[in-house]
């Protein structure tokens, strides 16, 4: 049996949680040891997201874990919900997705922009894992410029009509529930953007596996089409408004990824460690070899710096302090890291690299995807310049 | 169902360990603590079993360092209902003296069941369990791996050489529970923070000192470096010889 993943604390970070962050921790990560490690390989190749982990993370609580428990959730704090991403993320990114589609862009944005009875009627059900939701805002033309959105609701007097299409849809045609970010005014009026709770069996709505991806392979994603799809006027999640309501979410979600990040980047270190002291080439440990020492070294420093951001980033986040910049900024940094050290870890492991049995060649091309989605490493780049300068390069 | 478990914190079975500079304990120092994984057993099957009755109680007692107090919020995460720190320096070395302790705690209140692990990790003794049961004069079973209540009888199966032991007890009674009892539950994330909300009581202890003291800790001398003989049949006439002249294990 494989030993027990033991995580990676150069700089004594484990003391800047509290016990019960450090329980979680240590509750989730054995049980993506017990629970993901063992079939993720095996998914991944055959492109199929293991619906299996699904009770066993709702009974554990992931879902929405930092979501108030009269909805059914956790009620933890935004480093706790940190510490699951990173430990689903180490044992794969469509795993992390998977739940951070389903707390980050579903469970939240009706938690936040939904009226009591959307919250009860939707919230406890997602949390014990009976509902899986999707979030449908990218556009087969609108990716990074979501403002350009063509997906349209409009009202009429028994309820609305939606039409559109939306790509690149996590849990797409695994969900019984979808967030629609549609326009309910002219399509010059971002302003006008609003949210919709739309019941995937909904007449004309659709969902189409997106084939021959070559990067999270073990996650469904999907492009969706709505052809004059009705739903009541209390589809609408009535606090939403403009394009800031769906990048709300987004900042949710791409908080959770910069820890995740932090997760795949430990699992590809620890492999490499591991790989550095047993491989032997002229008669010594490859570890023992300078370039390989480089390649640890540097891996073991990114990782240090980028739990250091992730801790701060949390508290922030609890404290009500954390700005949607700051969060770029940690997004950027950790999966831009995380991508580097999955490299360098599948040319130390040499041509064992390539293979599903290690972990790094998976997490590499998964983390190639997770440095476009949730806004690319270039927008941020931009969104920091703009900070910086107060220029914006968008336009 | 009243229900007490005794558990016990000790190193992660995965850390590595090292000697301290006194030649007879361990440095703790970046030693991962958790739940003794045999007293999971104990504390999951306590659960079930209260789980079952629909109404009872599960305490935890646990004889350690103030550290052990993050152990017993393990089991209160898990689901138990209040523990009991035995507040020590350092656990005793003699099982006997951790066993009157237990006991003198336990004997100030009625149980229908008293739990242990089969043994702890750590010094492998497995004597603390059996040794509470005789001090309270009450019927045990050790290594229980399957187990059955009817009211106030019991039924334990325990895995003995080459065969299976079925044991019949009256309640209340002492078991220690072994691996295939059952599949102990993670705990949930509702219930760790839940557990620091429950109840539990730190009582200092001083237990005797015992007839045993450790005299040295030595790690186990280290394997010599394997060879491979050659590969494919043709190496196993190569392999016998070896086992056979050099090893001399045929």
């Amino acid at each position: 049996m494989a030993s027990k993943f033991q995580g990676v604390d150069f700089y004594q970070t484990d003391g800047l949680l509290s016990e019960e962050e450090r329980a979680i921790r240590d509750t989730v990560r054995e049980w993506a040891d017990d629970n993901v490690i063992p079939v993720i390989g095996e998914a991944y190749v055959a492109g199929k997201f293991p619906m299996q982990l699904v009770p066993g993370m709702a009974e554990l609580g992931l879902f929405g874990a930092n979501l108030p428990e009269e909805y059914g959730c956790a009620g933890l704090n935004n480093v706790a919900y940190g510490l699951i991403m990173q430990e689903l993320e180490r044992g794969d990114s469509g795993v992390r997705s998977f739940a951070s589609v389903q707390g980050a862009l579903v469970m939240y944005p009706i938690y936040a922009f939904g009226s009591e009875e959307q919250r009860k009627k939707w919230l406890p059900q997602m949390a014990s894992g009976k509902v899986i939701g999707c979030f449908g805002l990218t556009e087969p033309d609108y990716g990074s410029n979501p403002a350009g959105m063509i997906t349209v609701a409009k009202d009429t007097k028994d309820g609305w009509v939606l039409n559109g299409a939306k790509m690149w849809i996590t849990n797409g045609s695994t969900a019984q529930v979808a967030v629609v970010w549609a326009k309910t005014g002219a399509l010059d009026e971002p302003e006008s953007i609003r949210g919709f709770i739309v019941p995937t069996d909904t007449k004309g709505f659709s969902a189409k596996d997106q084939k021959g991806k070559l990067s999270l392979r073990a996650s469904d994603t999907s492009e969706l089409v709505l052809q004059d799809v009705h739903v009541p006027k209390d589809a609408i999640l009535p606090k939403s408004g403009g394009l800031k309501s769906p990048l709300m979410c987004l900042t949710a979600a791409r908080y959770g990824i910069a820890w995740g990040a932090v997760g795949a980047a430990m699992a590809c270190y620890d492999e490499a460690v591991s790989y550095a002291k047993q491989r032997v080439m002229f008669d010594k440990p490859i570890g023992g070899f300078q370039l390989q020492q480089a390649r640890l070294a540097d891996m073991l420093t990114e990782i240090t710096k980028a739990q250091l951001l992730c801790v701060q980033l949390g508290r922030l986040k609890d404290e009500g302090k954390s700005t949607p910049q700051q969060v770029s900024l940690a997004k950027r940094n950790n999966v831009n890291m995380a991508t580097d050290i999955a490299r360098e870890t599948r040319r130390l492991l040499g041509a064992n690299g390539i293979l599903a049995e290690y972990q790094a060649m998976r997490h590499l091309a998964n983390l190639e995807s997770v440095y476009t989605y949730e806004g690319t490493h270039d927008v941020h780049t931009l969104i920091l310049g703009q900070e910086i300068t107060g220029l914006s390069a968008f336009n | 169902m009243k229900i007490a478990v005794c558990i016990k914190r000790v190193p992660d079975s995965e850390t590595r360990v090292k000697i301290a500079a006194d030649g007879k304990s361990l440095d703790e120092a970046g030693v991962k603590f958790v739940l003794n994984p045999y007293d999971e057993f104990a504390v999951e099957e306590a659960l079930r079993r209260k789980e079952q009755a629909g109404a009872g109680e599960v305490a935890v007692f646990c004889l350690g360092p103030a550290a052990a107090q993050e152990t017993i919020r393990t089991a209160l995460a898990m689901g138990a209902d209040r523990g009991v720190l035995l507040s020590v320096d350092k656990i005793p070395a003699d099982p006997l003296e951790s066993a009157k302790v237990l006991a003198a705690e336990l004997k100030s209140s009625s149980w229908d069941l008293i739990l242990f692990g089969r043994m702890a990790i750590d010094d492998y003794n497995t004597q603390v369990g059996t040794l509470v049961a005789e001090l309270l004069d009450l019927p045990c079973v050790s290594a229980v791996s399957h187990l059955d209540i009817e009211g106030a009888k019991g039924v334990a199966e325990r895995e003995i050489e080459g065969g299976i032991e079925v044991v019949d007890f009256p309640l209340p009674a002492v078991l220690t529970t072994d691996k295939g009892l059952n599949e102990p539950r993670y705990p949930a994330l509702k219930g760790i923070m839940a557990a620091k909300k429950k109840p539990l009581d730190i009582k200092p202890v001083q237990p005797g000192t015992g007839t045993l003291e450790i005299a040295a800790l030595t790690p186990p001398p280290a394997r010599k470096e394997g060879r491979i003989v050659g590969e494919g049949a043709g190496a196993v006439g190569e392999l016998v010889r070896l086992l056979r002249e050099e090893a001399k294990v045929l």
